[in-house]
């Protein structure tokens, strides 16, 4: 019997359970706070407790002559070396992006700006002596509300002379794409429907439950860093860059990542000082922040004002959609921050056929903590939109919200079908998935509840909100890139090793943080090559063990990092067919492979891969010439994005006497092509819904008028526990994808891109009859009682106050 | 410098520790128990969740001193583990029901509901959801934490999953 004689004929596709949990579930983790080095020192930062201030002094005398402690920096002490932190995407040739200092000097730019780092020999030493540092301020006027600081009144940074970053347009008519859309609502306003509206976009903690942790080793040929980071290769590049340490010199290491959600794919200040400082005191140092550092000054997402205009035939068909965003950088431009909304530029258009389509974006600087990507990084803000949009045109029309969608969606006979916005969608089925959603959903029998509790004036009113979504992920094909100014490739590397023994040690550029790589790439490769599932081991998160790569982020792993990993183990089994051949003695176009086995056409005789793997470790008896390696790698640039979609139907019951919301069901089908692994889809679905969900009902980020973050802590910025969630219907629906091998599509931030607006649809569609047109999110019992209470006193049920402070 | 002495994890250990050290803290720094893990610094994450005399404590709102004599039990002590040793049912069952991704929340996440299973042995789909209110996940949307839960409650009566 060979190896492969008793492994299931597929692994694509199983509920395996995952590799990675034995280690998670008993405590022998490795997050980088749980390391421990010879002679380590610790960091703590002294950070200002304002939002813009001129320094006007910094006493450290103090601090220096504390016990234990070992050095204070200011930024008076740095020198070239410490580098800068970079803004990789300017995403107009002008766009105004402010120097980032890893340490203030003379001007701190947000509440939570590191102005002075002490070193010490124990972290409570380090963590005293911060507060023994006195630095005097002068308060300067801040920019804080995204509307008045795109008016330039107050400046964030007065040496720039405005708060505007870049302005980033794109029109249908002028990229050939599509029409006019100003004809669009010209027509619109003279003979149809034209929806205007201004939606806003709160902003958001990705509040990852590990918080940020680096620890930075001098002491070696290479200086390394592990950093609880998605991003350990662009980690790499950057240092290298900025701080004049050769790239070759660095490395960089992601062990166990406590989650990210696009929180954790910055460079950030505290890691180019725990690399600078290592380099000064020749000792390992280690940060770990706080949950209070954490909540102020790792990046925040969203925050933005959407003024939409929706232009349609009276019969709802959507004949233009005009888009203009103002969108809230925070006060430093972030490596991939003002990308952000432009990444949803490609999406407003969702999976409409709509004509004609302009989208304008204007990037706004503030004193505030500093944006950038969280979980579906601009996908979301372009799906609540267009998703809000469609309700409320079907509402304005008095059509069913789902008919009115049906109307103008792209029916599945038209992929591969090219948008508005010049994307080619390559498959879907919309029509499959909402049948699907509506049936587990039971939509009809909830619509006859909520006809009936309101036919009754029930005080708790039911509402079903709808979110046909799609989103594009997979980042992404280079040359778009290049074409859009990103400073990167969007390609993947994977290596496939195979072992003496017959194990298979395989390298993927991309790094987990919980998403189940170990697991699912572990099957990818297995059915490859034939070999059993456990003898596959995935090495990740260590440049210097996976050499190449642009690491986790955008939905990519699985769509840009799988397909590399397809295409290495495929190379494997192209670079192991002579030697089968020689062994077999027989020609090399007579030697088939499946199953792990190499055999020759019309014969029973064969060779397993790990017996060849044994003959070349050998290399005893090879063919003439031949490299005695099977080994093989490749990069993989993605011919386009990847386009899952989905229908979420959501109930809410709201109580009308108290503003209180409760989940009552959410059932979602999403199409995200080939699955791989069931059960760490379903659990990717889940927690996206999770994170939706409390956008849309919890979350807030909240500053008050001096620019200090009020919910900086899990007291007030509320995470949803356990009770505040409700188990999800979740199924799938499946086309593959048609631009890779497998047909996968990514799943990581389809919930949370498609929850939010089914959320906020179902609220709306409890209280619309009492007038309420919308509730700035998050829809809490508070701004949901006062809309109703509102819009009851005949006022518009607009509740934008406190929105956007 | 106080002297306290305790078991952990079935081990006898005396140090001297600060009046001001936190059991997590005590546990991390001293012991190099890493595997209890530290979330936030208002104690509503519940990632440092140990058993302190049987019953579930958040480490990062308890005094070392505080531990004095007793018995603190952590997720490296909650089953012979080592070696491949049996797993805990619930730890089994957040394996075998997906209930982790990242797994920062996790083992927090464990002690808490092996404590909660003590006191309620069959608990209901909302009991569990209130029981486990102090302990949060931003990965998995508690779906699967709530039916690992379930599942190692029907273990526990030794019913078939
Ligand atoms: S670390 Fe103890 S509750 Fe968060
Ligand atoms: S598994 Fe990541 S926080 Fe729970």
């Amino acid at each position: 019997m060979t190896v492969t004689a008793d492994r299931p004929a597929a692994e694509i596709g199983r509920d395996r359970r995952r590799k990675e949990d034995r280690r998670l579930i008993t405590g022998s983790s490795r997050y980088t706070d749980n390391i421990v080095l010879p002679g380590m020192l610790h960091l703590a930062m002294v950070r200002s407790p304002f939002a813009h201030a001129r320094v006007t002094s910094i006493d450290a005398a103090e601090a220096k002559a504390a016990a234990n402690v070992v050095a204070v920096y200011t930024a008076a002490d740095l020198d070239e070396s410490a580098g800068v932190l970079i803004n990789a995407w300017p995403i107009t040739p002008d766009q105004v992006t402010p120097v980032h200092p890893v340490l203030a000097a003379d001007r701190v730019t947000f509440a939570g700006e590191i102005v002075a780092v002490v070193v010490a020999r124990s972290a409570a030493a380090a963590r005293d002596a911060a507060e023994l540092v006195d630095v005097d301020y002068d308060e300067l006027p801040a920019a804080l509300d995204l509307k008045e600081a795109v008016q330039d009144t107050v400046l964030a940074h007065p040496d720039l002379g405005t708060n505007k970053s870049a302005l980033w347009v794109f029109d249908s008519a002028a990229a050939g794409t599509g029409g006019n859309v100003e004809d669009a609502i010209t027509a619109a306003r003279a003979d149809g429907v034209v929806i205007e509206r201004e939606y806003r976009q709160n902003r958001l903690i990705p509040a990852f439950m590990e918080p940020r942790s680096v620890v930075v080793d001098p002491t070696g040929e290479q200086l390394t860093m592990w950093s609880a980071t998605q991003v350990p290769h662009i980690v790499r590049f950057a240092l290298a860059a900025t701080t004049g340490v050769p790239e070759n010199k660095i490395r960089v290491i992601a062990p166990d990542v406590g989650g990210g959600f696009g929180g954790k794919l910055q460079v950030t200040p505290e890691e180019w000082l725990a690399w600078w400082i290592a380099r000064q005191v020749h000792k390992p140092v280690k940060y770990t922040e706080t949950r209070s550092e954490s909540m102020i000054a790792a990046h925040h997402g969203r925050d933005q004002w959407q003024k939409l205009t929706l232009a349609a035939t009276k019969d709802g068909r959507v004949t233009g959609l005009k888009v203009e965003l103002t969108a809230d950088l925070g006060s430093y431009v972030a490596i991939v921050g003002g990308g952000v909304p432009v990444l949803g530029a490609f999406m407003f258009n969702a999976i409409y056929k709509i004509p004609a389509y302009h989208f304008a974006c204007q990037t706004v600087l503030t004193n505030k903590t500093w944006t950038d990507a969280y979980r579906g990084a601009g996908r979301p803000e372009a799906t609540f939109a267009i998703e809000r949009l469609m309700s409320d045109l079907a509402d304005e029309l008095g059509m069913d919200p789902l008919e009115l969608r049906e109307k103008n969606w792209i029916t599945h006979e038209e992929f591969p079908f090219t948008t508005v916005a010049g994307l080619e969608y390559d498959s879907g089925n919309y029509e499959a998935a909402t049948a699907s959603a509506k049936k587990f959903f039971g939509y009809d029998e909830l619509r006859a509840e909520q006809a009936r509790r309101r036919a009754a004036g029930d005080p708790v009113q039911l509402g079903i909100g709808i979110s046909t979504f799609t989103e594009m992920c997979g980042l992404a094909p280079s040359r778009v890139l290049g074409s859009l100014d990103y400073g990167a490739g969007g390609w993947e590397h994977a290596s496939v090793r195979m072992l003496a023994t017959g194990k298979v040690e395989v390298a993927t550029g991309t790094s987990a943080h919980g998403q189940g790589h170990e697991t699912a790439f572990s099957q990818i490769v297995a059915d490859r090559l034939g070999v059993p599932f456990e003898d596959v081991e995935i090495l990740h998160g260590d440049t210097q063990v996976s050499v190449k790569g642009l690491d986790t982020y955008g939905s990519r792993s699985l769509v840009v990092g799988g397909e590399a990993l397809v295409k290495a183990a495929d190379k494997v089994v192209e670079k192991a067919k002579p030697v089968a051949a020689h062994l077999l003695e027989a020609a090399v176009d007579d030697i088939e492979f499946q199953g792990g086995r190499f055999g020759v056409k019309g014969t029973d005789a064969g060779v397993t891969i790990q017996e060849v793997a044994g003959a070349v470790f050998t290399a005893h008896n090879l063919p003439d010439g031949m490299e005695p390696s099977i080994d093989a790698e490749a990069t993989y640039d993605p011919i386009n994005f990847n386009y899952p979609h989905g229908t979420h139907l959501c109930a809410v019951e709201v109580d009308t006497e108290t503003g209180q919301v409760r989940l009552r069901k959410y059932t979602c089908v999403d199409d995200v092509g080939t699955i791989v692994n069931p059960l760490i889809v379903e659990g990717q679905v889940h927690g996206g819904l999770a994170q939706g969900i409390a956008q849309a009902l919890y979350e807030d980020a909240v500053f008050d008028d001096a620019g200090t973050l009020v919910s900086g802590s899990f007291v007030d910025y509320l995470v949803p526990s356990a009770a505040d969630l409700i188990s999800f219907d979740a199924h799938h629906a499946s086309t593959p994808a048609t631009t890779n091998t497998l047909g996968t599509k990514g799943v990581g931030e389809a919930g949370t891109i498609a929850s939010t607006p089914a959320v906020v649809n179902a609220v709306l569609d409890a209280v619309r009859q009492f007038g309420v047109e919308d509730i700035v999110m998050p829809c809490s019992p508070a701004r949901v009682y006062a809309a109703i209470a509102a819009a009851r006193a005949g006022d518009t049920g607009t509740t934008t106050e406190g929105a956007g402070a | 410098m106080t002297k306290i002495h305790l078991t952990v994890d079935g081990g006898a250990v005396s140090e001297d520790v600060e009046p001001r050290m936190l059991l997590v803290q005590f546990l991390r720094e001293k012991l190099g128990k890493t595997g209890t893990l530290i979330g936030c610094d208002t104690s509503n994450c519940g990632a440092c969740t140990v058993h302190l005399d049987g019953r579930a404590v958040k480490s990062c709102n308890v005094l070392a001193v505080q531990a004095d004599g007793g018995e603190v039990t952590t997720i490296e002590g909650l089953a012979a583990t080592y070696d491949g040793g049996e797993l805990h049912p619930v730890q089994a069952a957040f394996h075998e029901c997906h209930a982790l991704q990242c797994g920062f929340c996790t083992p927090g996440m464990i002690m808490r509901s092996v404590d909660l299973l003590n006191e309620n042995p069959d608990p209901t789909e909302d009991e569990i959801r209130e029981g486990l209110e102090g302990n949060l996940c931003r990965c998995t949307g508690y779906h699967n934490i709530v039916r690992a839960v379930q599942t190692a409650a029907a273990a526990g009566k030794g019913e078939e999953q």
